[in-house]
């Protein structure tokens, strides 16, 4: 298997405080990988710190073999739907089109391919009735549908995004996850930041379990694990499986539907 | 009607309405990034912050050529910006607060060195103090030359990098990851700004330059969801509101130009805050009232 991502000793801080501490990650071509971590685990930071976007105080981040500054036309970020101002004057299609600004580089300005590729990105995630749509005008889901399309036109090997199911409606999660497992089967990889330990298993065959320090990392049903979790999540996982019935110290219980009950009292707290 | 027709054949009177123009037509266009953006009180700390450059570039050269006069205002004010920014990044000082200090630091030394020259009764020194709120009837032709040439290279270099102003403007991150190189953009977009602000300043004055800045753009984006379209209604509005009122100071009994100027725009903006389809307050009611009677008389079906 072809390595996607190679995230070699990446140690971030700001000021005094280390937000990463010599992370390694490796992600083979072609997985769905979620990144999922407490609050303050350094998830957004990683991916930040991966696309060059926030300065590392030490190690490097290889796409495809070779340094992100080089490899920028294969990677399609989507950054959180809440880091811009939607009030902004652009319609939907402007928006997608500037997936293409990198490709069409310094003074030319989109025209005619540019708009029909918008379009194709648009239809991809159901989105071209709202073509010239005012971007103020859409609902969180269909924002985040449109930094999908975004990315999409740039017709990326390697995405990036940031937490695309926040805050979107369970019809919009659906959609959101059948196009990244689209993605896959084209064989595209997909880096997520993920929230929802209940859907990791679900959605995404490979896993990334981030608290300032790499976890684990691999296939999901080898590395996500109540073990794993429970180093994760420290003490507030312990805590929780303690007083759910003695669970973590039950003997017999197998590690798959373990973990599962796990993930349930976390998402209970 | 008078006025007209003087506007067209008195040169004093046409010289000013095309400098005028000029301005409003930058500053219009330039102010559209300064607001969206959010940096609507960098303008107003830069064009503070230009004072003591003015003053300085007086003092040093001896010469009030608006060339002069104008880079030392656009070096004074890019280093006002500069200090905001450094305050920012070194201090835990908030951005809010760091505007607060540059600008009144800045302002308060040009009006000391400009007290001084008073003092020191440098007969030259007559005409700087327009620079405080701006005097239409000082402008000369080298003035509307020098306000022409700086306005059109602005206009030049924002025609040139629209698309990546816009992408800057939107999403600076997503910019990055495309490999822009945004901290250069920034730079540049900022300096354009200056640009902007200086040029205007011996007609508006360093006091109220920011309201030529945020005034258009604000009323710009009431009538309009689309960047380019923003931008030309900007223009058009800082222009108008930049003739009319440079014309009826440079009439008038010697009234402050930037005033003047200040209370025309503040005209269009309060007109489209109110009536702007979509977005105006009075469009809002309407709407609202339509909206209460048809859900009304559709729940009584």
């Amino acid at each position: 298997m072809q390595t996607a991502i190679e995230v070699t000793d990446l140690t971030v801080a700001y000021r005094d405080t280390p937000v990463l501490w010599d992370v390694d990650i490796s992600v083979p071509r072609g997985v769905l990988m979620a990144i999922v971590g407490p609050n303050g685990a350094g998830k957004t930071t990683l991916i930040k710190a991966m696309l060059g976007l926030v300065r590392a105080a030490a190690g490097r981040t290889l796409i495809e073999g070779k340094p992100y500054a080089e490899q920028r036309r294969l990677v399609g970020y989507v950054p959180q739907r809440g880091s811009v101002d939607w009030d902004f004057p652009a319609s939907v299609l402007d928006v997608v089109m500037m997936g293409r600004y990198g490709e069409l580089g310094w003074f030319r300005r989109p025209g005619r391919r540019e708009r029909e590729l918008a379009f194709e990105a648009l239809q991809k995630v159901k989105m071209q009735d709202f073509a010239d749509r005012q971007i103020s005008q859409l609902s969180g889901g269909q924002q985040q549908r449109v930094f999908l399309a975004r990315a999409l036109v740039q017709d990326a090997r390697v995405y990036v995004m940031d937490e695309p199911f926040a805050g979107v409606d369970a019809v919009t999660e659906r959609a959101i996850v059948t196009l990244l497992q689209e993605l896959r089967s084209a064989g595209k990889t997909v880096v997520v930041v993920h929230h929802d330990l209940q859907t990791t298993p679900e959605y995404f065959d490979w896993v990334t379990l981030l608290n300032v320090r790499t976890i684990a990392s691999g296939p999901v049903n080898e590395v996500f694990t109540e073990e794993n979790l429970r180093k994760t999540y420290g003490s507030r996982v312990g805590f929780v499986a303690g007083i759910d019935s003695g669970l973590a110290s039950a003997p017999g219980h197998q590690r798959a539907p373990g973990s599962r009950s796990i993930v349930n009292s976390i998402e209970r707290i | 009607m008078e006025m007209i027709v003087m506007l067209f054949s008195d040169y004093t009177l046409r010289s000013i309405a095309l400098g005028a123009a000029g301005l409003g037509i930058v500053s219009g266009i330039l102010g559209c990034f300064a607001v969206l953006r959010r940096q609507a009180l960098l303008g107003d700390a830069m064009s503070h912050a230009a004072l003591p450059g003015i003053v300085l570039a007086f003092m040093l050269t001896g010469s009030r050529a608006p060339l002069t006069l104008t880079l030392g205002a656009a070096i004074a004010g890019w280093l006002g910006a500069l200090a905001v920014l450094t305050i920012v990044r070194m201090s835990r000082i908030k951005e809010d607060s760091a505007f607060g200090i540059v600008l009144s630091v800045f302002f308060a030394l040009g009006m000391v060195l400009l007290t001084m020259l008073q003092r020191s009764g440098q007969g030259g020194q007559a005409g700087l103090n327009t620079y405080l709120f701006g005097q239409a009837a000082a402008l000369i032709t080298s003035d509307v030359i020098t306000i022409t040439v700086l306005g059109a290279i602005v206009l030049v270099l924002l025609a040139l990098f629209w698309k990546e102003f816009q992408l800057l403007s939107f999403d600076p991150e997503y910019a990055a990851s495309l490999g822009y190189p945004v901290r250069i953009l920034d730079v540049l977009l900022t300096s354009l700004i200056v640009m902007a602000i200086v040029i205007g300043l011996q007609l508006v004055g360093v006091v109220l330059m920011s309201a030529m800045l945020v005034a258009p753009a604000v009323a710009a984006r009431q009538w309009t969801n689309r960047l380019s379209t923003m931008a030309l209604l900007a223009g058009s509005f800082g222009a108008v509101a930049g003739v009319v009122g440079a014309v009826i100071s440079a009439t008038g009994r010697g009234l402050s130009t930037g005033p003047v100027i200040v209370v025309c725009i503040s005209f269009v903006v309060l007109v489209s805050l109110l009536v702007a389809p979509g977005r105006g307050l009075l469009w809002e009611w309407l709407h609202h009232q339509v909206n209460q009677r048809r859900f009304a008389s559709e729940r009584h079906k």
